[in-house]
């Protein structure tokens, strides 16, 4: 029996390499490259237009040439408002990511350990919540806040930005504490600890780093938001930055100025893609932690 | 120390397994509502309020009009269903339904493309040893980069004489009214969204094991038949979830045909961009009636795919009824899928 078995791996072996034929060891590299691509083309068309002088922006040559800052420069110029958007946007997606994880982190850690009834339905709720579409919330929150004087204020955009931001962070941090062993409460309430310490100290302490890719996941969710920024506000000064490059107006009339666009979503872009360079592996076992079992 | 039980002890941990549920339940209810209660109370106030008073607000109209006795009404007047009449008539019922056909015709050809894509794309990156850490990160960056920006790229590809008409060749004025604006916004949404999907299934393939795939090999399967047979099967709850929330994603699509094409634009309008625009001319009753309508098609829409396909969007997460330790061997039953999944993301790293 152990000797068929054997046989029949060794003739499995001899199969497999007999396949490897040149066209199928670089068939899964082009297709990395196809991939690498088709992520980064268009991307890279955005850097490069931002790169550009002004003069070329019609330009299609691939390298920017002569090379030039100026479309940078045109989006910090102060009529623009640009640094007060991105501050805005700081303040905004910040106060969200804050606000969510210290909220999101206690459901999180009671839907993962604790063991009652109902608790299909919290998760169906929670999950539910966020599918609703962003219109149906905004509309009757901008009456609301017309009435009560909250346009043009952060709270505006912070609030109802926790509405699709919170089941996003509950979800990511229900299954990182979920992946923890029980028996690290456990340990720790056997040396005294009371629940409540032995989550403070023994818990969180460990849940940090799926804490912090939570963090940017819905940072990012955050930083990106439009329709309730663009809805809540109508001053240039509290706008965020999405809002701001989406209203660039250019010098001469019609004209849409790409150049000084690309350059701000250059600018919007790059601390993102830095941190999902610097975390990406983080970054995908949340996302599908979320979706994936 | 149950930490440190050896395996021949297991039977003897059987009364203790029984006793921690207990301890667990006591007064475990109250503690978990109080533990919930900020949570529940957040999205309650940002979620279920606002779809209420949406609700309301559709029933009632907003400005100044003549009553019947000439005399002028000012504020808010209840109409009954009326809004939602009007919606179905004249022009008003013309741009209604060309936004619903909008919507859905989106979330139709984006999330197929999407979904082929992205499953292609999982296979590509599943097969592939070398530069997989290279792919990882150049598939975050279209997620990463915000759908603004993106439907701006795009705007800008797509422009008269842009990179698009250069590389094709052609002379289209993608921006105008007409299918062209519409293969724009399908593009570009394909663009940010099908790599996504990609990660997500990824993930799903990482998940199977080797030995089902040599046995099909041994069985003389063929690329084809393996594929249909084993591969699609067991993803299929990984890309179902995916599925259904990149349908839900688009069925609320605003931002990207509202950059990158406009609003007021009959090829392009959804029913998000007509509810905002309604609000945004302070026609609230209107506004709140076609926000409701979208609110009700999504959630039918999700409620039909989570029934008749059985997308289990719970997943894990769903937890077995308290007690008879049932947890226990829950427990157990997926501590080699959390295994498999961390040694997936270590995988990943090379």
């Amino acid at each position: 029996m152990a000797t068929a078995t054997a046989q029949v791996r060794a003739d499995a072996a001899k199969v497999r390499a007999a396949e490897v034929s040149p066209m199928r060891r670089w068939a899964p590299l082009i297709g990395v490259g196809l991939i690498v691509l088709y992520c980064l083309a268009p991307f890279y068309w955005m850097v490069v237009s931002a790169f550009r002088r002004p003069a070329d922006q019609f330009s299609n040559a691939l390298i920017p040439r002569p090379f030039s800052l100026q479309n940078f420069k045109d989006v910090f110029s102060a009529n623009n408002g640009f640094q007060r958007g991105l501050l805005n946007s700081l303040i905004v997606a910040g106060s969200v990511t804050i606000l969510t994880l210290v909220i999101g982190m206690i459901a999180a850690y009671t839907l993962a350990r604790l063991d009652f009834r109902g608790k299909n339905l919290v998760l169906a709720i929670i999950i539910t919540t966020s599918m609703f579409p962003g219109i149906s919330l905004v509309v009757p929150l901008l009456k609301l806040f017309i009435n009560i004087h909250w346009i043009n204020t952060y709270q505006a955009m912070i609030v109802p930005s926790l509405s699709f931001a919170l089941p996003l962070a509950v979800w990511n941090l229900t299954a990182f504490f979920r992946q923890m062993p029980q028996e690290l409460e456990q340990a720790a309430m056997v040396d005294g600890c009371t629940p409540a310490q032995a989550f403070r100290k023994v818990i969180l302490p460990l849940a940090a780093p799926g804490v912090f890719t939570t963090a940017i996941i819905t940072f990012i969710a955050a930083w990106n938001e439009f329709l309730i920024a663009l809805s809540m506000t109508n001053k240039k000064s509290i706008q965020t930055a999405n809002v701001i490059i989406s209203q660039f107006t250019g010098t001469t009339g019609r004209d849409q100025p790409f150049g000084s666009q690309m350059a701000a979503g250059v600018v919007v872009t790059i601390p993102l893609v830095i941190a999902v360079l610097l975390f990406q592996r983080r970054i995908v076992a949340g996302l599908t932690a979320g979706g994936v079992k | 120390m149950t930490a440190t039980a050896p395996v021949a002890e297991r039977p003897a941990k059987e009364p203790k397994q029984s006793k921690r549920p207990q301890r667990f339940n006591e007064g475990t209810g109250r503690l978990a509502a109080i533990l919930l209660s900020p949570t529940l109370l957040v999205l309650g106030l940002v979620v279920v309020f606002p779809i209420i008073m949406a609700l309301r607000e559709s029933l009632f109209t907003s400005g100044t009009k003549l009553d019947a006795n000439g005399f002028i009404v000012k504020g808010s007047t209840f109409v009954g269903l009326q809004n939602y009449t009007d919606i179905f008539k004249g022009d008003t019922g013309h741009r209604f339904w060309n936004a619903a056909f909008n919507t859905t015709f989106f979330t139709v050809v984006c999330v197929v493309l999407e979904t082929i894509l992205g499953v292609a794309m999982a296979l590509i990156m599943h097969k592939a040893f070398k530069g997989r850490g290279v792919v990882r990160a150049s598939i975050l960056v279209p997620w990463a980069i915000p759908t603004v920006v993106s439907a701006l790229l795009w705007k800008w590809i797509f422009q008269a004489d842009g990179i698009a008409n250069t590389l094709l060749g052609t002379q289209i004025l993608w921006s105008t009214e007409g299918w062209q604006s519409k293969a724009s916004v399908i593009i570009a949404d394909t663009w940010k969204t099908a790599p996504f999907i990609g990660l997500l299934v990824l993930a799903g393939l990482q998940t199977i094991p080797a030995e089902v795939y040599e046995a099909a090999k041994v069985d003389g399967a063929s690329v084809w038949k393996t594929f249909t047979r084993i591969t699609l099967p067991l993803v299929k709850p990984a890309l179902l979830v995916a599925v259904l929330f990149r349908i839900l994603d688009t069925l609320r699509i605003f931002d990207l045909p509202f950059v990158l094409v406009g609003a007021h634009k009959d090829s392009v309008e959804t029913l998000s961009m007509l509810a905002y625009d309604e609000a945004f001319n302070t026609r609230y009753g209107p506004a709140a009636a076609y926000a409701t309508l979208l609110f009700i098609y999504v959630a039918v829409v999700a409620y039909a795919f989570v029934k008749i396909l059985g997308a289990d969007v719970i997943g894990e997460a769903r937890a077995k009824k308290p007690g008879g330790g049932g947890k226990a061997k829950k427990r157990r039953a997926t501590a080699p899928e959390i295994s498999a999944a961390a040694a997936t993301n270590t995988g990943m790293g090379a």
